[in-house]
């Protein structure tokens, strides 16, 4: 039997040419007359390692990273088909890479070991455990395990997932019986991916959770809202879907029981708005994506008026094992009311970036130090934005903060969905504040004046404090601005957009005070 | 305007009658079209209308808000900049001034000899090897200007050989 040899198939390593790779690897491996079968699984997250070449030994999977078409005749040479681990790309047993092994992987637990697409791979890893189970349990029984678990929203908002659950459980179909399951998959912040992994590498996880979703609430229809900016997720989810219908895990009398869930991929179309779950449901019911006003709550009142739940890609994802294991033992991890495990994304300016799923608790420095080894840049630090582009920007006397909910908002940042974007002692944090403005501007659905017209105003007057005009009296105004815009806006949008620029304003004083003038705006 | 050809016309009509049917077709019939000829034609806008017995300003509307659909044709590539945060921090702007400048395009623009169309773009989900560029349907992370140049001269051959 052939050697199998793995080469992962998500967009960070096809962005860094995989896919050349592997063909080269192939005719390479067939010039020598030699052997292998290369398999293109998930990327284990290890993103600084990529395209990262596993080689299937009897002691376990060995690494080889990040592997160029330069390096395959020497790795080659130095018996990469034996998993011998001489050359200097060798990083040893995957497993026992500090990087993966010091994390807590639930929800990424098959990430990279499996190929997305196979269902006996995904079977032979736990999957579907879960969906059994739930189909031999009545609807509140599922929804009081979620409960347990203690899982919160993992799309930004940490609203307990049970309890959106139970709403949408008793709430009453207008039209007798329709009901819905979205999946929020417009993963729009920068600096996030774990959405992305999960539908590149684990694609079943998500379609596993959203069945038991179905059964939990009575809901028979699903709908995958992805983000357009995500072809290779596309792809995949599609070929995944088709084939768990044919397997009967989907569609209708679903393993036999008589139940039907199906589920369909919409794409969006590059609204950052969409994100905001109102607006997706717009945007699915054919739309302008403008945010609704809440009440009424989507779980009552959602897609095409029927009750719906609303969950993003990493709370259905950690649904399949909370119910294979029980919400005790998924409650276990994490601290205070910040239960189980988050996927934190390190990126940016980081030596090494990736996915890290750890329990709530470890500290900010621990991420970016222990994990991240510091700047690509070999530059000092200097300031990082945790949670996306609607959350604060944190100096270094914040960075030994926990990771979790509270903790966070203690300090008046957010954890959001989880991304940490690291930047280097050249940042100019004027500059980002004007972006956050910027991108407010652009993206604003424009329902709602204080976003609309307050994210022009405020890119306006960020210009005037570069430019050294009138710069007190501007930085009063800027402050004005924000709190009319977190205290006005209808959503998320508008409302957070000012944290950025706050946050920028109060912990790097120094950026607005110094004459931008020279780098113009 | 320039009048849509009878072949166009009749893709446009198989997309919505393959989907006019879906809950909340719109989008899906939207990206239908634009995945075929590039654009929404405008002449495409009445069709959708009368099957989705929706006005034309409704869908004149939907397609306005979304930075994604376009009712021009795009150049023969589209060739997209992450502007978001991750991307900055490893040089996104310098990096989009090179690109301007190498194209003579800025944003939403075609070059004269209609090879690129170049966009901007919030996130390609590519953040721990930025800065990232999408050319079609593929993403290239950790770009620099020079392999960007080399991506450029690739794409241009690619055109020459077409025709």
């Amino acid at each position: 039997m052939s050697v199998k040899v793995y080469i992962p198939r998500d967009t960070t390593s096809l962005a860094l040419g995989a896919d050349h790779l592997a063909s080269e690897l192939a005719a390479a491996v067939l010039e020598r007359g030699e052997e292998i079968e290369i398999i293109r699984n998930g990327s284990r997250g290890l993103f600084w390692l990529e395209p990262m070449v596993e080689v299937e030994t009897s002691a376990g999977r060995i690494a080889y990273g990040p592997v160029e078409t330069k390096d395959i005749d020497t790795l080659l040479d130095a018996g990469l088909i034996n998993g011998e681990t001489g050359h200097p790309l060798c990083q040893g047993l995957t497993e026992e890479i500090p990087y993966l092994k010091k994390q807590q992987r639930l929800t990424f637990a098959r990430a990279g070991i499996t190929d997305p697409v196979s269902l006996e791979d995904y079977q032979a890893h736990d999957g579907f455990k879960g969906l059994k189970k739930a189909l031999q349990m009545d609807s509140q029984s599922i929804v009081n395990e979620v409960k347990t678990s203690g899982l919160r929203g993992r799309g930004g908002a940490a609203f307990p997932t049970g309890i959106k659950w139970q709403t949408v459980l008793d709430a009453q179909p207008t039209d007798g019986s329709q009901k819905y399951i979205v999946c929020n998959a417009d993963e729009g912040d920068s600096g996030t991916f774990a959405d992305r992994m999960v539908m590149e590498a684990d694609p079943y996880m998500l379609i596993e959770g959203m069945t038991i979703a179905g059964l939990a609430v009575g809901a028979d229809q699903g709908y995958i809202y992805l983000r357009s900016e995500y072809p290779v997720a596309h792809q995949i989810l599609n070929e995944a879907i088709e084939k768990a219908e044919a397997a009967g895990f989907l569609g209708v009398d679903i393993l036999g029981s008589g139940k039907t869930f199906n589920l369909e991929v919409r794409l969006g179309a590059k609204a950052y708005i969409c994100g905001e779950e109102t607006a997706l449901l717009e945007s699915l019911e054919g739309k302008r994506g403008m945010v609704r006003a809440k009440p009424p709550l989507p779980a009552i009142v959602g897609l095409f008026g029927q009750p719906t739940i609303v969950n993003n890609v990493l709370s259905l994802a950690a649904i399949p094992y909370i119910l294979a294991e029980g919400g005790h033992a998924y409650a276990d991890y994490g601290q205070g009311r910040s239960l189980g495990t988050l996927p934190f994304q390190l990126a940016g300016n980081i030596k090494r970036g990736g996915l890290i799923e750890m329990a709530f608790g470890l500290t900010l420095r621990e991420l970016l130090e222990d994990f991240g080894g510091g700047t690509y840049s070999g530059r000092p630090m200097r300031a990082v934005q945790v949670g996306g582009p609607l959350c604060a920007y944190l100096p270094e006397s914040q960075w030994d903060t926990e990771l979790d909910y509270e903790a966070f908002q203690a300090i008046g940042a957010g954890l959001g969905h989880g991304g940490v974007v690291v930047f280097d002692d050249t940042v100019d944090m004027s500059e980002q504040a004007r972006f956050s403005m910027e991108f407010c501007v652009e993206e604003s659905c424009g329902k709602c004046t204080p976003c609309r017209i307050g994210s022009t105003r405020g890119v306006e007057v960020i210009d005037r404090i570069r430019n050294n005009e009138n710069r007190d009296a501007n930085m009063d105004l800027l402050s004005d601005l924000c709190e009319t815009m977190i205290d006005g806006s209808l959503c998320a949008m508008g409302g957070m957009t000012p944290f950025p620029v706050q946050s920028a304003v109060k912990h790097f004083p120094e950026d607005f005070q110094k004459d931008n003038a020279e780098t113009g705006a | 305007m320039t009048t849509l050809n009878e072949q166009a016309r009749n893709q446009i009509a198989k997309v919505i009658t393959d989907l006019q049917h879906k809950p909340g077709a719109l989008l899906p019939i939207l990206h239908g079209i634009q995945d075929r000829l590039g654009y929404i034609p405008p002449e495409s806008v009445p069709m959708i209308a009368e099957a989705l017995n929706q006005s034309r300003a409704d869908i004149h509307g939907v397609i306005s808000f979304y930075h994604q659909f376009r009712s021009t044709a795009p150049g023969q590539h589209t060739v997209e900049i992450c502007r978001a945060e991750a991307c900055q921090s490893m040089g996104a702007r310098q990096f989009e001034t090179h690109v301007k400048h190498t194209l003579g395009v800025d944003y939403h623009g075609t070059t004269t000899d209609r090879s690129i169309t170049l966009e901007s773009v919030y996130c390609l989900g590519n953040c721990a090897c930025a800065p990232s560029v999408r050319v079609n349907d593929q993403i290239i992370g950790r770009v620099t200007p020079e392999k960007f140049d080399g991506l450029v001269d690739e794409l241009r051959s690619q055109k020459l050989e077409v025709q």
